[in-house]
């Protein structure tokens, strides 16, 4: 036990605190997690169980687009899959929301798979148009059969995760772990190399004797799965469901969180969703400027810090090493791994 | 009520195809997916309506005002936004989506979220066939294909017309030959934006203005665009009609038809890059 805890002491040691991004890191998942201790206001805990939820849709999106470079405009057929398909089984036959949630992301990878064969042979913008007509189309279904879908109004009266706002963020805060850790833990092993791959160059992975197909639709269902968790939860989070969930603009919001931030690193999608949502939030006081103001801000960051506001000031903070392409601190004279002056 | 279907399609797809080629010719001169291509289109539309109704100016003149303005606004887009960005797709795509969404903001904040509406240019109506012809749609269809026609002779008569279609065949080769591409990229998003422009302020009296029009109309370019083939002119003006056409129908012999015509375009656009991805035209794929 002992020696565990002084492992653990010098992991943090030797692996944290020698770089800022991760200190920045533990820093703010602490104060998330410490949140509810310093304020328990219900519009708070509100507006911050919302970041969560973005986060984790934009993470999905993330891994689909960033790292696969299969660029889906249609995010929100993931999310709406999965929100209506946890308000039926809640409403009809009264599942509980521990149950509907997985659930619901299970059917949106199912769905990400269906996605996935036509768009197979699809590259560039013509995937990026194919997969934006899906949202529109299920739209459309949701318009035209009123009675089993809920129309315009949606389904409304589904059981919330908890009465409690404490709570209710906790369970989000904790799936936003789970995709992030789950993600990295994607994105650095065989598979994540395999994805970027497919991304730089699909003929050369084809070449290497990967079969890209497969890939591919593995790349569409992670996405969907983690897309459509956030929309299961956003589901028992606002108690209704409706066609907003389908939405152009949702499926736009995926895209300008995760550009925003820095594309392909699922931080970036992560903290991109962050920064805007707490922004857009703040902003309530101009509200006739809000939209304005945070699309100017969007526009700003493309223009001069084009690989995203989180990787722009990542690498203000860290210098990599010419020799073993470690990390270091920007302060650094010397690399703290191999020595070699940077 | 054939007579009727036949008419409606006309002028919708003349303006769709005012919309679709200026788009198509942009993508397919300088690989620029122009996503703000509809908020020309509405941007055009909402200033005839603030020098007409909020400023009091004479139609003629706010129409001139309006087509220089929006030009000039996307004179400014290019240089500021665009051209930036233009290597990297996604940012591209964020970037003209997000000058869309501030044209958007910029006409709530002066003329507000309502609906509005222009008074038509020419009063008074023609039965044709049974059916009531208002002049102002006779004077869109006039002047939509009027402006087409003059943008395609352009195109293949005058010598910069001949230099733009070059390249779009291949930049590279054109800049070879003496071509100053990035002077033809000015010159076509000027064309593009201001076909844009014609078509926002020729629909704008047949239409109910609102701040979010783009995006419907975002959706139903894209369509045709996909339909025709990216990039091929001859393609998206067939496209354009055929679209306008299925959507007609649709309204007027589906009880739904309203809800239902954005799935259908959608559908078709999806049938078409699933079985033929280089559109009904055949245009190579990358």
């Amino acid at each position: 036990m002992n020696i565990t805890v002084q492992t653990l002491f010098q992991n943090f040691k030797r692996e944290i605190l020698p770089l800022p991004s991760r200190v920045i890191l533990i820093t703010f998942f602490l104060f998330l997690l410490f949140i509810p201790l310093i304020t328990q206001s219900s519009y708070v805990l509100r507006t911050l169980s919302f970041a969560c939820i973005w986060a984790i849709y934009a993470a999905g999106w993330d891994i689909l687009s960033g790292y696969t470079g299969q660029f889906s405009f249609g995010q929100a057929m993931f999310f709406g899959v999965s929100a209506y398909t946890c308000a039926l089984l809640n409403l009809q036959l009264g599942f509980p929301p521990w149950l509907t949630i997985p659930i619901g992301a299970i059917a949106a990878l199912a769905f990400g798979l269906i996605v996935g064969v036509p768009c197979l042979r699809l590259k560039r913008i013509y995937l990026a148009l194919a997969t934006l007509t899906f949202p529109i189309m299920l739209m459309g279904l949701v318009f035209a059969f009123p009675e089993q879908s809920g129309g315009e109004l949606g389904f409304y009266d589904i059981t919330r995760l908890s009465p409690s706002p404490v709570v209710n963020y906790y369970v989000g805060l904790g799936l936003m772990v789970f995709t992030a850790l789950t993600l990295w833990r994607i994105t650095n092993s065989r598979l994540g190399i395999i994805f970027q791959a497919i991304r730089e160059g699909e003929m050369t992975t084809k070449a290497s004797g990967i079969d890209i197909t497969r890939y591919k639709l593995l790349a569409f269902s992670i996405s969907g799965f983690f897309s459509g968790l956030a929309g299961g939860y956003y589901a028992h989070f606002m108690g209704t469901v409706g066609p907003t969930t389908l939405s152009v603009t949702l499926s736009f919001e995926a895209v300008i969180f995760t550009v925003f931030g820095g594309i392909g690193t699922i931080y970036g999608a992560i903290g991109g969703a962050w920064i805007l949502t707490v922004v857009t939030e703040y902003l309530r006081v101009a509200s006739e400027m809000r939209m304005l103001i945070l699309v100017i801000l969007v526009v700003l960051v493309l223009l001069f810090m084009p690989g995203g506001i989180l990787r722009w000031s990542r690498n203000k903070l860290e210098k990599v090493c010419p020799n073993c392409k470690q990390r270091n601190a920007f302060n650094r004279k010397s690399c703290r791994v191999c020595g070699a002056p940077l | 009520m054939i007579p009727a279907i036949l008419f409606h399609g006309l002028i919708t797809g003349a303006i769709y195809a005012l919309l679709a080629v200026g788009f198509s010719l942009i993508f397919g001169v300088a690989r620029i997916a122009n996503l703000a291509h509809t908020a020309f289109y509405m941007a055009a539309a909402y200033i005839i309506y603030a020098c007409t109704s909020l400023m009091g100016m004479n139609l003629y003149l706010a129409v001139i005002i309006s087509l220089i303005v929006t030009t000039a606004l996307g004179v400014v887009v290019y240089r500021l936004n665009i051209r930036p960005v233009k290597e990297s797709e996604p940012t591209l795509l964020v970037m003209t989506i997000a000058v869309a969404i501030i044209f958007q903001e910029m006409i709530d904040l002066t003329a507000g979220t309502d609906y509005v509406s222009i008074a038509p240019f020419i009063s008074g109506y023609i039965t044709l066939f049974g059916v009531k012809l208002l002049h102002q749609e006779l004077l869109t269809l006039g002047i939509s294909v009027a402006v087409l026609l003059a943008v395609l002779l352009y195109l293949t008569r005058a010598k910069f017309g001949k230099a733009i279609l070059a390249v779009a065949q291949d930049a590279e080769a054109a800049s070879y030959l003496g071509v100053d591409t990035e002077r033809v990229n000015l010159i076509v998003m000027i064309i593009s934006v201001l076909l844009a422009a014609v078509a926002g302020a020729m629909i704008a009296p047949l239409l109910i203005l609102n701040n979010l029009m783009w995006n419907p109309a975002l959706l139903t370019l894209l369509a045709i665009c996909i339909i025709g083939g990216l990039g091929s002119i001859k393609g998206s003006i067939a496209a354009s009609f055929i679209l306008a056409y299925t959507e007609t129908f649709i309204i007027f012999l589906l009880p739904m038809g309203g809800f239902l015509k954005g799935a259908v375009a959608m559908a078709m656009m999806l049938a078409i890059i699933v079985i033929r991805p280089g559109g009904l035209f055949g245009v190579r794929l990358e």
